[in-house]
């Protein structure tokens, strides 16, 4: 099974096809984490950076380790500390990076478009772990199969992704992922936190949050960006808690169960309540052990063949 | 591609035959049934290892464990085939450490898929024994690998294909020898 595409930019106009490819696979792999030596050498001899230009702990860790588990050799890269201090520009340094030779990058970076333009310029792999407020695809498939883990299939699902949807790159990778996989996404959030013009894509908004809740068969439960505070977004912590907050009373009102995810890093007690994130209908831990597994399926099929 | 069969090596009948001689010469190799442990490789060994099983506890009523490999992940092939292999889940559900291994899969003709699943099984612990059961050895081996119990020695040309037909996932059991038509 190949892909169709050659880098993995977002999850905007990639065909079913290939998700599901990436899926089915990233099952496969995850047998591999659980096993006494957790280390296959199905990428031995391939050299892999990681270009982060933003703070990151779970996705640098996580593409890190699946690409360990691959046996990659893997050389790892932060802008501080780096001649981008001593004013080089990024295009020098990563031209530099691949005059020695590597065989695909992942890149975080604060400017949306920065990957792909990454991917006009250099002969490798390009996959983007965040670009800006952009897309992110593969916390995008790593919740799609934590979902499709629990209901089998993501046909018909009714997902809603609810909190800042604005400055979400996570949410427009769901929106696009979810979309092509036949779910259905409603978006909840405060008015100034949903992007004019969303359902142009094909999703509801709702702005009401027990009607979203009525809707969902799951949550993804976005994180409030605290440096977003102070800015005119919201209120208040608290007031958007009260408003917006995903809260045992709430979730008590249904007459139904809820899946509840979140892409970490959680505030607990402000987009979610502790106990409702550690509940047994979160799957908050699975999606980061799924995590390591999608990474692992996309390098496989990105740089595995020719 | 089209491919011409060339002869029929067995039919259902012949295929069951050959299955219960390799469980009688398991069992007799082995001394019994005690500590041994079934691993199919995927895709049609897998079918083949779960009936060996089946025909090991109705001769010595015992219950063995079997486990599923799949060896793509080990494979040193893939990057010279443009065409990329699909990954499956591999199973094995239970610890391999100190136990007699019996690998089993349709047909053995290079040996790759062979040592690429030896290396598999070493990561899941430390097996006493490994020995090896195929259906079929059409020859033309490129590395030192033996198997302990064949089911039928065929010998081939470079551009025949021995193809193992099984119930579980082609409909009907049937061995047959076909050849690339040019």
């Amino acid at each position: 099974m190949n892909l169709s595409i050659k880098h993995l930019l977002g999850l905007e106009g990639v065909p079913r096809a290939d998700i599901s490819a990436i899926l089915d696979a990233a099952f496969s792999f995850r047998e591999v984490l659980e096993r006494p030596i957790k280390r296959v050498p199905t990428l031995q001899g391939k050299t892999i950076v990681n270009l982060f230009f933003e703070n990151s702990t779970r996705t640098r860790i996580s593409f890190e380790l699946a690409e360990k588990r691959l046996s990659a050799d893997t050389v790892n890269f932060s802008s501080s500390g780096s001649s981008l201090a001593k004013g080089e520009s990024l295009k020098d340094t990563i031209r530099n990076l691949f005059a020695m030779k590597m065989d695909a990058v992942v890149m975080r970076h604060s400017a949306p478009g920065s990957v792909k333009l990454l991917s006009q310029f250099v002969d490798a792999v390009v996959i983007n772990a965040g670009d800006g407020a952009h897309e992110h695809p593969t916390q995008a498939l790593l919740d799609m199969m934590s979902l499709q883990e629990k209901y089998g299939s993501l046909d018909g699902l009714n997902v809603a992704i609810i909190g800042d949807i604005l400055h979400s790159r996570v949410a427009l990778s769901n929106i696009y992922g979810l979309l092509t996989m036949g779910a259905n996404v409603a978006l909840c959030g405060p008015p100034t936190f949903i992007p004019v013009g969303i359902e142009s894509l094909g999703v509801k908004v709702i702005y009401n949050l027990d009607e979203a809740l009525d809707f969902a068969d799951a949550i993804n439960v976005l994180r409030i960006q605290r440096e977003r505070q102070g800015k005119g977004f919201i209120p208040s912590l608290r007031e958007y808690r009260a408003v917006f907050g995903i809260t045992r009373e709430r979730l008590d009102k249904l007459h139904k169960t809820i899946t509840i995810m979140h892409p970490g890093p959680i505030n607990r007690g402000v987009e979610i309540d502790s106990d409702i994130a550690d509940s047994e209908h979160s799957i908050i831990l699975h999606q980061v052990l799924n995590g390591v597994a999608v990474r692992m399926a996309v390098l496989f099929l990105l740089l595995g063949g020719k | 591609m089209e491919f011409k069969v060339k002869a029929r090596l067995a039919d259902e009948q012949g295929l069951n035959r050959t299955i219960t001689r390799l469980a009688h010469e398991i069992i007799e190799k082995c001394k019994g049934t005690e500590n041994i442990g079934i691993v199919g490789i995927r895709t049609r060994g897998d079918f083949l290892a779960k009936r060996l099983a089946h025909k090991i506890e109705e001769i010595e009523q015992a219950t063995l464990p079997v486990g599923v490999l799949d060896v793509v992940m080990y494979r040193d092939d893939f990057r010279m085939k443009t065409k990329l292999p699909r990954v499956e889940v591999t199973d094995i559900p239970f610890n391999v450490d100190e136990k007699i291994l019996i690998l089993v899969d349709d047909v053995i003709y290079t040996g790759r898929t062979i040592r690429a699943a030896l290396d598999a099984l070493m990561d899941f612990g430390r097996p006493s024994i490994i020995q090896l059961a195929v259906l079929v050895d059409r020859g033309h081996r490129e590395l030192p690998i033996k198997p302990d119990y064949v089911g039928k020695n065929v010998p081939t040309s470079i551009g025949e294909e021995v193809r193992v037909l099984m119930k579980e996932i082609d409909g009907k059991d049937e061995i047959l020898l076909v050849e690339e038509q040019k």
